[in-house]
């Protein structure tokens, strides 16, 4: 059983494809990335005034 | 059957062509100068936010140049720079690149706003609007003062990275503006002259085909004046310092010059040796840009080191 080779098209197409596929990876890997450092940036100053609380209350105690 | 006929679409569009759709060269301006707006700014930004700031700030830029070849795709197939862009070619639809813009848009500017601020984000989507619809839709086929409009549009990418930074606006930025402003009208000018007839085949109102090329000269040579201005007064703020000095009067003085050598010519002048003066100012003013806010680069860099800025 033969098949004929590709049309110059399909090239074309797959390249359309993996672009795409590409693209969604980089986009998702952004937003991964940026959560990280967001919830970094926005995390220490929380836990920071959690540990200032709970000393606080020990403290009180 | 679905297969055999899809095959007969011999245009069907590649990654590239989408791409392509973006202006990647314009999109390289873009990058930097918003890069250097980001990276002059006294206040620190995480390298990774920076990285999808400037990301973001760049697709947005390139969804404004989808939004232009869609409105422009009758104007693009009459030229000859132009008509291998992907719609007058046939390898992308008028309805892919609109959509593809407005996506594109939408995205980037949320994006950046998430990432950073709603000022940033704010400025972008201004930008996006500016030259996809005062520029492009308004502007580009009704005045020759199109140039000098429109140039506003790539003025603004440090000032979002400025924005990105410092969630604001300042004398610093908006000199940043002034300085791609002004500089926009020579550049494109300068390039107009040598590019001859073109524009005016496609009918857009250039300067020089509908004032004359005297006139565009002096023209040049009135916005270079205003430029060099522009160029000091960013010197002395607090961006500036004796690196940046130092080029701007180099650079200033060599693109002055240019400008009045052009002034002094006519068009027996520049057919004799196919205009030279006029393609030497254009690249000229590519590194005019190039090595300004490249200066600006080098103050920021060094003043951890107690060295830059006055």
């Amino acid at each position: 059983m033969s098949f004929r080779p590709d049309h110059e098209l399909h090239g074309r197409r797959a390249s359309r494809n993996y672009g795409l596929g590409a693209v969604l990876l980089i986009f998702a890997a952004l937003v991964f990335g940026l959560s990280v450092v967001k919830a970094g940036q926005n995390g220490v100053p929380v836990l920071e005034a959690q540990r200032a609380l709970q000393a606080a209350q020990e403290a009180g105690e | 059957m679905s297969d055999a006929t899809s095959i007969d679409r011999d245009l069907d569009a590649g990654f590239g062509d989408y791409f392509a759709l973006l202006k990647p060269r314009v999109m390289s301006l873009v990058v930097f100068t918003a890069l250097v707006g980001l990276v002059v700014a006294p206040v620190g930004v995480h390298p990774f936010i920076a990285l999808v700031a400037i990301l973001c700030i760049a697709v947005g830029g390139g969804a404004s140049g989808a939004l232009n070849m869609w409105w422009e795709s009758d104007l693009d197939a009459k030229m000859l720079r132009t008509r291998n862009r992907p719609i007058p070619a046939g390898r992308v639809t008028r309805d892919e690149a609109l959509a593809i813009g407005l996506t594109l848009s939408a995205f980037s500017v949320v994006m950046l706003g998430l990432a950073t601020n709603f000022v940033a984000a704010g400025l972008l989507a201004f930008t996006i609007f500016f030259y996809a619809v005062i520029y492009t839709m308004v502007l580009k086929r009704r005045t020759p003062q199109n140039i000098v409009i429109g140039g506003a549009a790539g003025a603004f990418p440090p000032m979002v990275g400025w924005a990105v930074a410092t969630g604001g606006v300042s004398v610093e930025s908006l000199l940043m503006f002034a300085l791609t402003f002004a500089w926009t009208p020579p550049h494109f000018w300068a390039l107009s002259l040598f590019v001859k007839g073109d524009y005016g085949r496609a009918g857009v109102p250039m300067l020089p085909e509908v004032a004359g090329r005297n006139v565009t000269r002096w023209h040049i040579l009135g916005y270079s004046v205003v430029l060099a201005i522009v160029s000091f007064a960013l010197g002395l703020t607090s961006i500036g310092g004796p690196v940046y000095m130092a080029v701007a009067v180099v650079m200033n003085a060599l693109f002055l010059r240019g400008a009045w050598t052009i002034t002094q010519r006519d068009d027996a002048a520049c057919d004799v040796d196919k205009h030279k003066a006029e393609r030497g100012l254009f690249k000229l003013s590519l590194f005019y840009i190039l090595l300004l806010f490249g200066a600006l680069l080098v103050e920021a860099s060094l003043k951890p080191f107690g060295l830059g800025g006055w």
